[in-house]
């Protein structure tokens, strides 16, 4: 009976085949960017995420933070296509669902990602990476015979006076330092014009001094982009998100400014409880620096 | 002249084509107006020789092109030189005629012998050029295109990959073995006697066959470098070097994979088809497995990723190799063997990786 209705079903008159649907465009008239509903997923038995349900307003930077094993990278993993979840759904604005894409398709819609360990293509130079990366028709015969048009040419040395690599364009990235990787990196993001741009764990290994011009340019891409940032450095997330989500055991235990969170009894259970090394680590070595005062965590 | 543009910046292919322009100068005068006495006379068996090792360069050349820059390390290109190496073959069968031993005028010596009414299908055609010469392109790429269609959506990388090239090889040299199959079973097709009305006995043949192969190996080394230098070979490293990386750059690395797979079969399709006419013979044993990793050989002695290491080793290893066979024929194998190995273990970046490294230090 089955194969009679999926047949019944491809021969109905009014049936429009998916090939000859026309792709859907991404529809913001919600003002939200990102909607995750429901979501599970889980790796033998273990729920990397539980019933998972997050909205991102399209133009914000909105900070997730939470213990390690909290599902962060997981949920990243789900919204690019890398990992299918076993239930919920993910819709990128009102028209796409990220559930039937696959990982091409969906940077073609518009997700970029930057992953937390650097990956920038080592044996070409920085310029090479971001014509790499750069927006535009990623087929076969037109990459073989892709040349660089004055106007692209000019959007590249934009984005290389953005992340200030200028000097460095035609060096192998290779050469690069880390800090300047991740700013590569986030370049690459930049030169496909995503309209949400996941960043994980940006400043991981980064110089104070590389940390603030990491703030201020991730700063400057919220609004006309969506951002969503994964760190594990307070001070750096205190620096830049006005929205702060907080990830524990796979799903949102806490959502608001930093010092709502901060204040909330949950959040504070969650770290003292069990990952109090981890946080007083990474505050506590940024705050004896700075020297800035703010709530404290313990 | 406009062709010559993907040279730039490319040392050792500008090195590369001229030395193959003053060998083919040189092998032409030595052998055609040097009178066969004097000691300078290129002997056509030499010359036969060489135009050997150019097909095998520009098999090298198809291997690099997916290994050293895509990272598809595939044990099983010697599948795709076979098959061009039968499709001409198939060709010089017809081209045969009633001159067999049992004068036959439609159906080759061997179908004669196993008793064959007609032909098979898939021989007609067979007697055009133009037909083989499609073939020759066709079926390589056919099989690298299903092949590599199947592989690279499911994903199938690294050593996986590797390990089914090389039974695809493999399957097809048990196929080719089988009589029924009707390519000539366990003896391969032979006694071929001219090419396009030319006697293949004959010197200027041969030699013609030779600078056909030297045409090859540079138009195909122009091809290759064509590639490399475009912005699909830029993502043909990021590929090799982080896939999924690329993946989300919206890259389909599956199209990549497949396009450059096929491109790379097709090259080596076309170094089997002048291949054929020169040895005289094509027989199951060039699917074997051995030969198909002795190709990798070539080219990791030579070094990878450079393109004319490449045709450097493969040329550098099949001199020792017709040297070596000559002196001390039962000890190739365990030289082949040791070569591999010390290369690997000291020279990772392949001969011409030495000389870039003094020239750098």
């Amino acid at each position: 009976m089955h194969a009679l209705d999926a047949v019944r079903s491809g021969l109905r008159r009014d049936r429009v085949f998916s090939f000859l649907r026309p792709p859907p465009v991404l529809d913001l008239s919600h003002g939200t960017v990102l909607y995750l509903e429901g979501i599970s997923v889980s790796f033998d038995g273990f729920k990397a995420i539980n019933e998972l349900t997050l909205y991102i307003d399209a133009g914000e930077l909105r900070c997730i933070i939470g213990p390690n094993g909290a599902g962060k990278t997981t949920m990243m993993d789900i919204i690019t296509g890398k990992t299918r979840p076993d239930s919920g759904s993910a819709w990128f604005g009102q028209r796409i669902n990220l559930l039937e894409l696959t990982e091409p398709e969906i940077a073609e819609a518009g997700i970029g990602r930057k992953f937390q360990k650097p990956t920038v293509f080592e044996p070409l130079t920085v310029l090479e990476n971001l014509e790499l990366a750069m927006a535009g028709d990623k087929r076969v015969w037109p990459t073989l015979q892709a040349r660089l048009s004055g106007e692209q040419r000019e959007r590249i040395d934009e984005v290389l006076r953005v992340i200030g690599l200028q000097a460095q364009s035609g060096q192998r990235s290779a050469t690069l330092s880390h800090g300047q990787k991740q700013w590569l990196e986030i370049g690459m993001l930049l030169m496909q014009d995503p309209a949400l741009l996941l960043v994980d764990e940006p400043v991981a290994g980064m110089t104070h001094q590389e940390m603030d011009r990491t703030a201020e340019l991730l700063t400057s891409l919220a609004g006309k982009h969506s951002v969503v940032v994964v760190e594990h450095d307070m001070d750096f997330v205190r620096s830049i998100a006005n929205r702060v989500t907080v990830l524990h055991q796979g799903s949102v235990l806490a959502e608001g400014t930093m010092d709502q969170v901060q204040a909330d009894p949950r959040v504070v259970e969650v770290y003292l409880g069990e990952e109090r090394p981890t946080l007083e680590r990474a505050t506590g070595a940024r705050r004896a620096s700075a020297g800035n005062g703010g709530p404290e965590w313990s | 002249m406009g062709a010559l543009t993907v040279l730039r910046g490319d040392r050792g292919g500008q090195i590369l084509l001229a030395v193959l322009a003053v060998v083919c100068a040189l092998v032409v005068t030595l052998n055609q107006w040097v009178p066969p006495g004097s000691p300078a006379h290129l002997s056509t068996y030499t010359v036969t020789l060489l135009g050997k090792y150019l097909c095998y360069a520009l098999l090298a050349l198809s291997v690099d092109l997916v290994w050293g820059y895509l990272g598809i390390l595939s044990l099983g290109h010697g599948a795709f030189f076979a098959l061009g190496g039968y499709a001409m073959g198939m060709y010089l069968m017809r081209q045969i005629g009633n001159r067999g031993v049992y004068g036959d005028p439609l159906l080759p010596d061997f179908m004669v012998f196993l008793n064959w009414k007609e032909l098979p299908w898939y021989w007609y055609g067979f007697d055009m050029f133009w037909f083989a010469a499609l073939m020759v392109i066709l079926v390589p790429g056919t099989l690298a295109f299903v092949f590599g269609w199947f592989a690279f959506r499911s994903r199938v990388t690294g050593v996986y990959l590797s390990i089914i090239t090389q039974a695809l090889t493999f399957a097809l040299l048990l196929a080719f073995f089988r009589n029924e199959m009707g390519f000539g079973g366990n003896n391969g097709l032979t006694d071929f006697k001219d090419l396009l009305g030319f006697s293949l006995q004959s010197d200027a043949t041969r030699l013609g066959l030779f600078l056909a192969s030297a045409l090859a190996l540079a138009l195909g080394y122009l091809a290759c470098r064509y590639v490399v230098s475009s912005r699909l070979g830029r993502l043909a490293v990021a590929i090799r070097d982080a896939e999924s990386r690329a993946r989300f750059l919206a890259y389909r690395v599956e199209r990549a994979k497949l396009a450059l797979f096929t491109f790379s079969a097709v090259l080596a399709g076309i170094a089997g088809a002048l291949y054929v006419p020169q040895v005289g013979i094509i027989n199951p044993g060039e699917f074997s497995p051995l030969n198909s990793i002795e190709i990798v050989v070539w080219v990791a002695v030579g070094g990878r990723a450079t393109l004319y290491g490449a045709v450097v080793g493969a040329l550098l290893v099949n001199y020792g190799k017709t040297w070596f066979t000559a002196a001390i024929p039962e000890g190739w194998l365990f030289a082949l063997g040791a070569l591999f190995v010390l290369v690997t273990l000291l020279l990772p970046r392949g001969l011409v990786g030495l000389l870039r490294r003094e020239r750098t230090a």
